[in-house]
């Protein structure tokens, strides 16, 4: 039978099991939108800003594992996906973004709403390509989900030209593609694995160091008893936290220039680091030549490109994470390390990451995620960026029913709110908590309506500090306290140079309790400590409408400790009491 | 160690696959020197012919990227093989005189360069060699006729050599 482009990417969807799409329309789009209209198998969320879309593709993709897909039109449409982009493949989030495209014979005439979105995106995505030809519409778009859920995940954009939506052509969707040049390695060296346990089997101080790559392959039960039955302790980064649940005797914490004391020594002092689905980012390292420099190093990778790139390894498996660790539970014997893990527990005790924020008389990051922690038990919280994630990073507790989504690679400000929209969408049992800052909410702010009208009770925490926090941190630690243009309370009144925050500064803009209650949203300003756990608790049973709670802390918290840039991973500022 | 690589490359021949494969390059920071690229005995398969110049890990690295590349079916490495390779370059000398016309018919003498245009004051040459014998033709044009030759070359192309074992 003979249909239109347009019909024939809506029966893709339905093939590729897509039950939910984010979408924008526009020009270039109306047909995709028209034959999507009615579709009961498909709902098609209408966010209100295209790089609120992508975000929210992305946080529904994260938090179900599906691939997240999404639709715009041409031009503005599509480069406003182009942040989302860049966030969900940094992250290695499987996307499949639709954008329209003028039709064939105007591409490269500067027609209305006409940019090369492949060419603009051919560097931050897996794989991106035009289709000119509407028989190769379909072995397309098979191809665009086989490529972004396989191997490494990440983002596939399909440009959509408007005359091949509407040419008429064969309605077959294959089942299956092949793709010559891709063939991502998922299989152990059975030989590499081997080397790995004679080399753990002379070990004294070994850790596991885990990364997004174990949470992505869906390994955290196997990981949890690997670590059992070997007993090696495990350290995480930021996107692998939660690999292990927090509260396991095992679990050291995360490393990195936010690292925890403990963490980041037995990084520095360990014999054998076995690193699984990590690349040794820079905010990871702290100095290169210092990291883990007594250890031989261990990487298991299904990118071989991630492996002795930053940091050189003595023993590299290309290979899925969860058929590496299920593989390495087969083999290996059981070890005793109890000195070391004692030894790790006496640095865990001695500085623990809490106690920095001790202030029982103030509403602290730490006193709020703490009861996070309390209050949830089910659920998906996600954050923005800056201090805000990186204290949710720090304190956040995980468990086997509770997941982290945040921008680990590329650091996004604004993800958090519209990755909660997404997140809820796909998990409508669960709570779902978007912890954000003052700065990076406004950045999506206008996804509160999507939140409205989609009836999402999600709950959106605002830790306002009146600052872009982590940089004024920067600037009051290494720039002389010049607070060049981190101040929100900024007015054209104000001195040039300001660095005291005081009570006499101008009032915050927007009035965030104000601003949700006319989208509809119910909010809450919690300044007092007593507060947050029943603020939370109201919001917990709060149905069909958001809940926005901006918390008042104070302007000059920092995130602590810190490895100042330069630095080795062991050489760290730790702050104190004098944080209170 | 730092020294001059070559990879031939099997592309996918679709649109776009020359920009990816040279912004893969400048947006890493690594260092091109040439890439030629033409389409095979298989008109759906395009082969590129890379020169490069960088530090072992590096190369490691850049093998892998390129080879992470959707559209890139191989990466073969001749940086140590046995091929056979050799670039088109065309000179073109400008107000020759007669004697400059004498000299020249030495020079195309022992570099084995091909005379395939002329008038009375203006000659053409072309070369096809390995790069290093071009390199060397230029700089001796260049000494001998400063600002009166036009040159244009287009990177060399290789490929494995059958019996023969030197470069």
């Amino acid at each position: 039978m003979q249909i239109t482009g347009a019909e024939l990417f809506v029966k893709a969807l339905l093939a590729e099991q897509v039950d939910t799409i984010f979408a924008y329309p526009g020009g270039q789009a109306i047909d995709l939108f028209n034959a999507l209209y009615g579709v009961e198998e498909i709902k098609v969320v209408l966010p209100r800003h295209e790089q609120g879309l992508v975000h929210a593709a992305d946080g529904y993709a994260r938090s179900t594992g599906k691939v997240g897909v999404c639709l715009v039109t041409s031009g503005p449409g599509a480069t406003n996906l182009v942040t989302g982009i860049a966030t969900a493949n940094y992250d290695s989030v499987p996307l499949v973004c639709f954008t329209g495209q003028v039709p064939t014979h105007l591409i490269g005439n500067d027609a209305f709403q006409e940019v090369d979105i492949v060419g603009i995106t051919r560097s931050i995505c897996k794989y991106a390509i035009t289709v000119r030809k509407r028989e190769d519409l379909a072995s397309i778009i098979k191809k665009a989900f086989f490529i972004a859920r396989s191997g490494k995940p990440g983002v596939v954009v399909v440009d959509l030209p408007k005359d091949i939506q509407q040419a008429l052509g064969s309605d077959c969707y294959p089942d299956q593609v092949e793709v010559r040049g891709y063939k991502p390695n998922v299989n152990v060296h059975i030989g590499q694995i081997k080397k790995a346990l004679a080399l753990l089997k002379t070990a004294r101080q070994p850790v596991f160091l885990i990364g997004g790559g174990v949470n992505i392959a869906h390994a955290q039960q196997e990981m949890t008893q690997l670590a059992e039955k070997t007993g090696i302790p495990v350290i995480t980064t930021i996107m692998g936290k939660g690999a292990l649940p927090t509260n396991h005797p095992l679990y050291v914490g995360n490393l990195g220039i936010h690292g925890s004391y403990a963490a980041n020594t037995a990084i520095s002092e360990c014999d054998v680091l076995f690193s699984i689905g990590v690349r040794f980012n820079d905010r990871i390292t702290g100095k290169v030549t210092e990291f883990a420099k007594k250890a031989a190093i261990i990487h298991v990778d299904i990118d071989p490109a991630s492996i002795s790139r930053n940091i050189v390894v003595d023993i590299p498996i290309v290979a899925d994470a969860k058929n590496t660790i299920v593989a390495l539970l087969e083999k290996t014997p059981n070890y005793d390390f109890a000195d070391w893990k004692k030894q790790i527990d006496n640095w865990k005790t001695k500085y623990p990451l809490g106690n920095i924020y001790g202030a029982k008389s103030k509403v602290t990051p730490f006193s709020i995620v703490r009861e996070i922690n309390r209050v949830f038990e089910d659920a998906v919280i996600t954050t923005d960026v800056g201090q805000n994630q990186l204290w949710t990073t720090q304190f956040l507790e995980l468990t086997e029913k509770k997941q982290m989504l945040t921008s680990g690679g590329l650091g996004t400000m604004g993800y958090g709110l519209p990755a909660a929209i997404g997140a809820k969408i796909g998990n409508p049992d669960r709570d779902v908590i978007a912890i954000c800052g003052d700065g990076g909410i406004q950045m999506n702010i206008q996804e509160m309506a999507t939140a409205i009208v989609y009836e999402l009770p999600i709950i959106i925490c605002i830790l306002n500090n009146g600052y872009l926090g982590n940089v004024r941190q920067w600037q009051e630690m290494f720039y002389k306290k010049r607070y060049s243009c981190t101040c929100l309370r900024y007015r054209k009144s104000c001195a040039t140079f300001c660095n005291t925050p005081s009570a006499s500064c101008p009032e915050y803009i927007p009035d965030f309790v104000r601003l949700a209650e006319s989208y509809g949203a119910k909010a809450f300003r919690v300044q007092r400590p007593e507060d947050i756990k029943t603020t939370l608790e109201k919001a917990k049973g709060t149905k069909k409408v958001p809940t926005v709670i901006e918390f008042i802390i104070d302007p000059e918290e920092n995130v602590l400790p810190i490895v100042p840039p330069g630095n080795s991973l062991s050489d760290m500022i730790m702050g104190g009491a004098g944080n209170d | 160690m730092i020294k001059k690589r070559w990879i031939s490359l099997l592309v996918e021949n679709e649109i776009g696959v020359l920009s990816r494969i040279s912004g893969l390059f400048s947006g890493k920071s690594y260092n091109l020197n040439s890439l030629t690229v033409g389409t095979t005995e298989d008109t759906t398969i395009s082969r590129m012919t890379i020169s490069l110049t960088s530090d072992d890990q590096t190369f490691e690295q850049i093998k892998k990227q390129l080879n992470r590349s959707v559209e890139v079916i191989k990466v073969i490495d001749f940086t140590d093989t046995a091929i056979h390779m050799k670039e088109l370059m065309f000179v073109r000398v400008n107000n020759c005189s007669n004697e400059d016309m004498a000299t020249l018919t030495y020079m195309r003498d022992v570099f084995s360069a091909k005379m395939i245009d002329y008038d009375t004051t203006a000659v053409l040459f072309e070369c096809v060699q390995t790069e290093d014998r071009n390199n060397d033709f230029i700089r001796l044009m260049q000494s001998t006729f400063p600002n009166r030759i036009e040159i244009v070359r287009g990177g060399s192309v290789a490929i494995e050599a059958i019996s023969i074992s030197n470069r």
